[in-house]
């Protein structure tokens, strides 16, 4: 028989892989890839936001395709920093309270950025 | 099973402390702060939209913040972060097509994209500074 690498704890107690490291490396890396392109937009709206005041900061993020740009932004900044805090929760952090909790954490505070960002640039574009 | 404990004899990957200091690492503890930095970064970058969408009042109020040298040094550094995650980023995807991975060529990305993420920072500066 093949020399298995399991531990015999890790037998025991059943559990194998949850089967997900695949789609998290795979999104990982489409995120970042969208998030390079993406950068670059977002350099160049700063750039243009830099010499606006109110009135012309908001007519700037309300032009449709700003807008669409900009929420696309934070969808793919939002998600590739849900998966890349994940990595660094599951690295550090063993608890078996403390763990699950920032996991949990992590998704709801990336969540909650995205939102905000939506909303915000929808109440722009849309008054 | 057996009486022994499994993990006793388990051979240990080498850790920090083992390791002389070098530049991919550093670049490599440097991407993972980066990154960190980046997360609560996003904050600002919400807040500043949500001041946008609020109003005149609460928007002179927060970007009165950001314009501070206070504010202006913690933009400053969260766009260098930002060109230098992105410079990373690129090291790692060169990296997962399986390219680059002999010393010389990782140290040379390295340096390549240090001096990128500083070029970056500063033309985005400049041409802001060019703009307002």
């Amino acid at each position: 028989m093949a020399r298995s690498f399991v531990t015999p704890l890790s037998r025991a107690r059943g559990k194998g892989s949850a089967h997900e490291g695949t789609h998290h490396f795979i999104a990982q890396r489409a995120t970042a890839l969208a998030a390079i392109v993406l950068t670059l937009f977002l350099a160049v709206i700063l750039v243009m936001l830099a010499g606006r005041d109110y009135a012309a900061a908001r007519t700037l993020i309300a032009n449709p395709f700003v807008a669409a740009a900009l929420t696309a932004t934070a969808a793919v900044f939002c998600w590739h920093m849900k998966l890349g805090m994940q990595v660094i929760i599951e690295d550090y952090v063993h608890g078996r309270i403390l763990r699950p909790a920032l996991l949990f954490a992590n998704a709801a505070f990336s969540a909650a950025i995205f939102l905000l960002v939506v909303v915000a640039i929808g109440k722009i574009a849309f008054s | 099973m057996s009486d022994h404990d499994p993990r006793q004899n388990r051979p240990l990957s080498p850790h920090l402390q083992i390791w002389k200091p070098n530049l991919t690492m550093a670049m490599s503890i440097l991407h993972r702060i980066t990154g960190a930095a980046l997360y609560f970064a996003m904050v600002l970058a919400a807040w500043w939209l949500v001041a946008l969408a609020s109003g005149p009042d609460y928007f002179a109020f927060v970007d009165g913040i950001f314009r501070s040298w206070f504010g202006l040094i913690v933009l400053f550094g969260a766009s260098y972060a930002l060109f230098h995650h992105a410079m990373g980023g690129i090291r790692h995807l060169v990296w997962d097509t399986g390219r680059a991975f002999a010393i010389p060529a990782a140290e040379h990305m390295a340096i390549m994209s240090l001096i990128l993420a500083v070029a970056f920072t500063v033309i985005l500066w400049l041409a802001g500074f060019v703009a307002s």
